[in-house]
């Protein structure tokens, strides 16, 4: 093994290493033994990863394998790395990320019961989310993406004693599955068709495959192998209708929404999508499904961002409707612009969620934005670098959304490929829409009239469990702010990430656009096919960063996010009667909206309905009747008598126990002499 | 005729457990007074024997004592394999023997005197040594299985033990003389000799093939030679079962190989059905009559009964109308069995030891209740040797289970897998029911676990080693395939 290897070990594990003291020897090690172990780790890891960078950088890219757990049948699982340009950019956001969130965490869950527990899931996440995104083949990606859903699972449902975080978390592990299942088939096809789990040799074969077609069904194999895997891609990235679990994982912590349920781990499919572009490229059916789902969940989840009050929600919604921007850019072939927009709204994103986390840190954990305003007099570091985070994300020109955001919308405009005028239309609207409900939360909590100290709205759906212990306890601190206190500017450890995530926020679409979408960052690593226009008429106008931007002030998404933010400010700012005024007029809308367009009532009825009415059915004739009866309690009977029986022959006495030997001397004699 | 003196290198991990035995007799009369030395002696002995079968290891093939013993690498990798076993065996027992007063110092002497005897089996070359290392280990045995004498059950359990092996012994015998009969030698080349140049009489030949099989049967303890099982593993001390459920199933093993494999390997299709009789009425009944137990001595009794059944599956499936391609793979997979069986079975009687006391023998499965109340870790350790038995993913039991079972279906016995996997799956029943309990009924006795540190210590690497060689199986298998193929 060469040192680079080594090193490429090392990224892994040594998170892993942090979970396990964290998470066995949390009792011994104490608070701060825990968080400096998984700190230490991560930030090991983190390092790691900019010399393996600076190493692909230089042109050293690696693919092998490190372990080979067992060959059966042909198949050989192993566990191996791919080490290229796509993986160690994911690297280096995941490891960042992590690692700002590691140390934000020390102010948000100090007074936590769980600490340890804490620090140990979210080394756990990081090592699971560097296994999925480091692996070459299908199977190790199998288990990291399985992995992270289970540390997300547990995640969510960190604050146990919560009924809504139980629910949360059981739903996201449930939709998770249904995605699973879809991501499991396409396994399963990849491994009868190609013979093979490991990237390279799948995608060497990706030719072949795009001209078979399924046995029995008769259906072309490489779309069923692409929707299939992109099934697994809408679970885990949350694209509708799969979509229902993002925003209740908000249950959880608000560093986990950060780091888990928008900059990493909901993005892998995304990664992965990209990571399997030389297949989905030889499928145009696939990729105009991708791109109508993506287009779907960028607008339609855009507006439910417009009626939350709860200001993680909000972030919640945001982050849906941009991971429907990455996925429409994977249906139009435009990979890179995918990746990249991953990447800024990875930082981004996390910014915002670790500023609204602040926030509710200086609410005393009161998460209604109605109870907000004024804020910016309080808290000057959270204020700035949430109104930066917004900024980028509704891509106002030279930050980084705006450069990732705009080629993909670019690249819209460029596909010829079936669904690419309903997705232009839904990633312009989106763009007015994201404005808009971007800066409603952005003036309700920092500016305006401050509502804070005062009788509480309720978001009547979230806090049902707390409200009357809140009446009881007025002045607990973990209930929103007693009248008359004030809010407070969070500690140190919470600022310094925020800070250090406002920079890439900032600058890195500006430094990076230019080798990853239109340079040979990618070469080699994403492929796009002759047919498909990807990126090449965008690079044909592309004329530098700068150039860009400028540009960019001049057309129709520039003016369309404008619009939406002095929407904001007229309604929230100005004229504070307009939006209750609306609601009243658009009455049936509002609901709609409100009630998330019904997806959870629809799946409570029809799905867990239909489910359970199915499997009452099933319980009923099929399980108590014929299962239960004959075959299970049946079987069992007859196993049970069997064994009693068994029993009687077992007697004891020493001469039945030599005549048995004999009789089977005299069978095996007399058979074998009767064969012949 | 002149005399020769025979090459002693070869043997010398044989002749040097003899004198060390003879030594550890001679020391505990003299010294009668100290407790320790017997047993010290004896852990000193085997892992002495171990540096020596090391050292005197060598990749070829030797013969001495006029070919009437071989040193090979399949022998010397069951004769570690076997010092091993021994000395956990003999750790795990010790403060048990302790705490009933039966730590005499003639136990240990039995144990060196049986190990030399399944010393003598594995590297047989011949008839004679292989019987003679057959009785030394099985009389080392009965007389370790009645060892505690005020106890009425241990002594019944003895007398059986020996009634019965009596019987096995005359049918081994029997057989050998057939085979003798009809072959006219008593090396096993001699035999293969005459086997292939089909000048033997069949029908005499297959004669003796039954009864050998009765014999190898009996020590393995397969359906229908089995009924001893339940009862000697329930009534000898828990230490003794420890030793017979280990160790001389190896040796069994290796008798297997060296009379069927060696000797009679060209009229494999003849005793490999005879094997398939006899190893899927094992699977089926061990796992049925296993259910219906309530003492877990019983039902490990049990379970290993279906586990040699399952074991024997690797050896029935080396040759295939005439074709040998498959041997190697599928005898291999079978010593991967047996020493995985041996690895499981040390730990699942190192935790009922764990738990016994003085007075209190700990082999019920009520016994178990609420463990993971009392101790975490050993209901840990516990969980990964019941998972491995019933053969669920990531433990070593799962390998050794897939090893035969790949083999069986290369053989084409497609419907012996099938039964062998439903039986196993009605097999995990009551491997999980022990996990259950221990996870979800109170403790019925609440008093946390006290053992001596050693226990402790190898019970934990013992649990681990379960879980890690799950992990990474490959390495014993690949050691399993090349002793066996250094001495095919």
């Amino acid at each position: 093994m060469t040192d680079m290897q080594k090193l490429y070990l090392v990224v892994p594990l040594a998170p892993l290493a942090g979970a396990i003291l964290a998470g066995l020897f949390g009792k011994l090690i104490g608070r701060t033994g825990a968080h400096v172990a998984t700190i230490l780790g991560v930030a090991v890891a983190f390092i790691a990863s900019i010399y393996i960078f600076r190493d692909v950088q230089a042109g050293n890219t690696f693919n092998g394998t490190v372990y080979t757990w067992m060959e059966a049948g042909g198949l050989s699982f192993e566990v191996g790395f791919m080490i290229d340009q796509l993986t160690v950019m994911m690297m280096l956001v995941v490891t960042f990320v992590s690692l700002m969130v590691h140390i934000y965490t020390i102010g948000y869950m100090h007074e936590d019961p769980g600490y340890q527990r804490f620090f140990s899931y979210i080394s756990l996440f990081t090592f699971s989310m560097l296994m999925l995104v480091m692996s070459n083949n299908f199977l190790q990606l199998f288990f990291g993406w399985e992995a992270v859903g289970l540390v997300s699972y547990l995640l969510i449902g960190f604050w146990y004693e919560r009924p809504t975080a139980i629910y949360a978390n059981l739903k996201a592990f449930l939709v998770n599955r249904v995605g699973d299942f879809g991501f499991l088939l396409g396994i399963g096809l990849v491994a009868a068709y190609a013979g093979s789990l490991n990237y390279v040799e799948v995608f060497a074969q990706a030719s072949d495959l795009a001209t078979q077609e399924m046995a029995v069904t008769g259906w072309p194999l490489i779309t069923a192998i692409c929707i299939c895997l992109f099934i697994g891609a809408m679970g885990k990235s949350a694209q509708v209708p799969l979509h229902v679990w993002l925003p209740d994982s908000m249950e959880g912590p608000t560093p986990i929404s950060a780091l888990i349920h928008a900059a990493t781990m909901v993005t892998a499919g995304i990664f992965m999508v990209a990571r399997m572009s030389p297949l989905f490229e030889l499928s145009d059916v696939a990729l105009s499904f991708v791109l109508v789902i993506g287009a779907t969940t960028a607008l339609f989840m855009g507006f439910l961002g417009i009626v939350q009050n709860d200001i993680k929600r909000v972030v919640a919604y945001s982050t849906l409707s941009q991971l429907g921007y990455m996925t429409v850019a994977l249906g139009v072939s435009a990979y890179s612009a995918a990746v990249f927009h991953l990447m800024t709204h990875a930082f981004f994103k996390a910014l915002l969620f670790l500023g609204a986390g602040s926030v509710i840190m200086g609410m005393h954990h009161d998460q209604d934005m109605r109870n907000m305003g004024g804020l910016w007099k309080y808290m000057p570091v959270t204020w700035i670098t949430s109104l930066l985070g917004s900024l980028a994300l509704i891509g106002f020109p030279f930050f980084s959304g705006f450069y990732s955001k705009d080629s993909i919308i670019e690249a819209v405009h460029a596909s010829h490929i079936p669904g690419a005028g309903y997705a232009l239309f839904c990633v312009m609207l989106g763009v007015f829409v994201t404005a808009f409900y971007s800066f409603r939360m952005y003036f309700l909590v920092f500016h305006g009239k401050e509502r804070f100290g005062q009788a509480h709205h309720h978001d009547g759906e979230h806090h049902h469990d707390e409200h009357e212990e809140e009446d009881a306890h007025a002045g607990d601190h973990h209930h929103g702010l007693a009248p008359g206190q004030k809010p407070h500017e969070s500690p140190w450890v919470v600022t310094v990430p925020l800070l250090l995530l406002a920079i890439p926020s900032v600058l890195i679409g500006f430094f990076t656009i230019e080798p990853m979408l239109f340079g040979s960052w990618f070469d080699g690593v994403i492929f796009v096919g002759d047919n498909h226009v990807g990126l090449e008429e965008l690079a044909a106008h592309f004329h530098g960063p700068v150039a860009m931007a400028l540009h960019g002030l001049q057309t129709a998404p520039f003016w369309l996010a404008m619009g939406g933010v002095v929407v904001a400010w007229f309604f929230y700012m100005v004229k504070p009667g307009i939006p209750a005024a609306i609601q009243r007029t658009f009455k049936p809308i509002h609901t709609l909206l409100e009630n998330k367009y019904f997806f959870d009532r629809f799946n409570e009825i029809f799905f867990a309905g239909g489910a359970r009415l199915l499997g009452k059915g099933l319980w009923k004739a099929g399980d108590q009747g014929l299962i239960d009866g004959i075959a299970i309690n049946g079987t069992a009977k007859l196993v049970g008598w069997i064994a009693q029986m068994s029993r009687l022959f077992q007697t004891g006495h020493i001469y039945q126990y030599a005549f048995t030997m004999i009789i089977g001397v005299f069978i095996l004699l007399t058979f074998w002499f009767n064969r012949g | 005729m002149n005399f020769v003196v025979p090459d002693f290198y070869p043997a010398a991990a044989e002749i040097f457990v003899a004198i060390m035995a003879l030594v550890v007799m001679l020391a505990s009369t003299f010294a009668r007074g100290v407790r320790w030395l017997a047993y010290a002696l004896t852990q000193f002995t085997l892992i002495a024997a171990a540096f020596v079968t090391i050292y005197t290891l060598k990749g070829d093939v030797s013969y001495t004592f006029s070919n009437l013993f071989i040193g090979d690498l399949l022998g010397d990798l069951l004769k570690l394999l076997i010092y091993f076993s021994m000395a956990i065996a003999l750790l795990y027992g010790r403060g048990y023997l302790a705490d009933r007063n039966i730590d005499k110092p003639e136990y240990y002497v039995l144990a060196l005197l049986m190990t030399l005897g399944m010393m003598v089996m594995v590297t047989a070359n011949h008839m004679l040594p292989l019987y003679i290392g057959l009785e030394m280990m099985s009389l080392g045995l009965y007389a370790m299985v009645a060892f505690d004498r005020d106890s009425a059950r241990s002594t019944e359990a003895g007398m059986k033990y020996f009634v019965l092996g009596a019987l096995a012994s005359g049918l081994l015998l029997y057989g050998m003389s057939m085979i003798y009969g009809a072959t006219g030698s008593l090396e096993f080349s001699g035999i293969a000799n005459a086997v292939y140049h089909q000048a033997a009489n069949k029908t005499v030949l297959l004669f003796g093939i039954v009864f050998l099989m009765a014999g190898i049967s009996f020590k393995l303890g397969v359906v229908p030679f089995h009924m001893w099982v339940p009862d000697v593993y329930q009534g000898a001390p828990s230490a003794v079962t420890l030793i017979i459920a280990t160790a001389p199933k190896l040796a069994a093993f290796a008798m297997a190989v060296r009379l069927l494999i060696w000797g009679l390997f060209d009229v494999a299709e003849q005793w490999q059905s005879m094997l398939m009789f006899v190893a899927v009425l094992s699977i089926i009944l061990g796992n049925l009559a296993a259910i219906a137990q309530t003492n877990l001595k019983r039902m490990l009794a049990y379970s290993g009964i279906s586990h040699m059944g399952f074991m024997l599956l690797g050896l029935l499936s080396g040759v295939v109308e005439g074709d040998r391609h498959y041997a190697l793979n599928a005898y291999s997979s079978a010593m991967f069995y047996a020493v995985s069986y041996v690895i499981m079975s040390l730990a699942s009687f190192g935790m009922i030891i764990l738990l016994s006391r003085a007075g209190f023998e700990a082999d019920s499965i009520d016994d178990f209740k609420g463990l993971n109340k009392r101790s975490p870790w050993f209901a840990a350790m516990m969980m990964f040797v019941m998972f491995s038995m019933a053969g669920i993913p990531f433990f070593i039991g799962f390998f050794a289970k897939l090893s035969v079972l790949q083999a069986v279906v290369a053989a084409g016995y497609l419907w012996i897998a099938i039964i062998a996997v439903v039986m196993s799956v009605i097999g995990a029943f009551y491997y999980l029911r022990v996990v259950k309990v221990m996870y979800f009924d109170p403790p019925v006795d609440p008093a946390p676990i006290h053992a001596p540190a050693e226990l402790r210590v190898l019970l934990s690497a013992n649990g681990l080693a379960i879980a890690a060689l799950g992990l990474a199986p490959q390495a014993l298998m690949s050691v399993c395939a090349y002793a066996l193929l250094a001495s095919l």
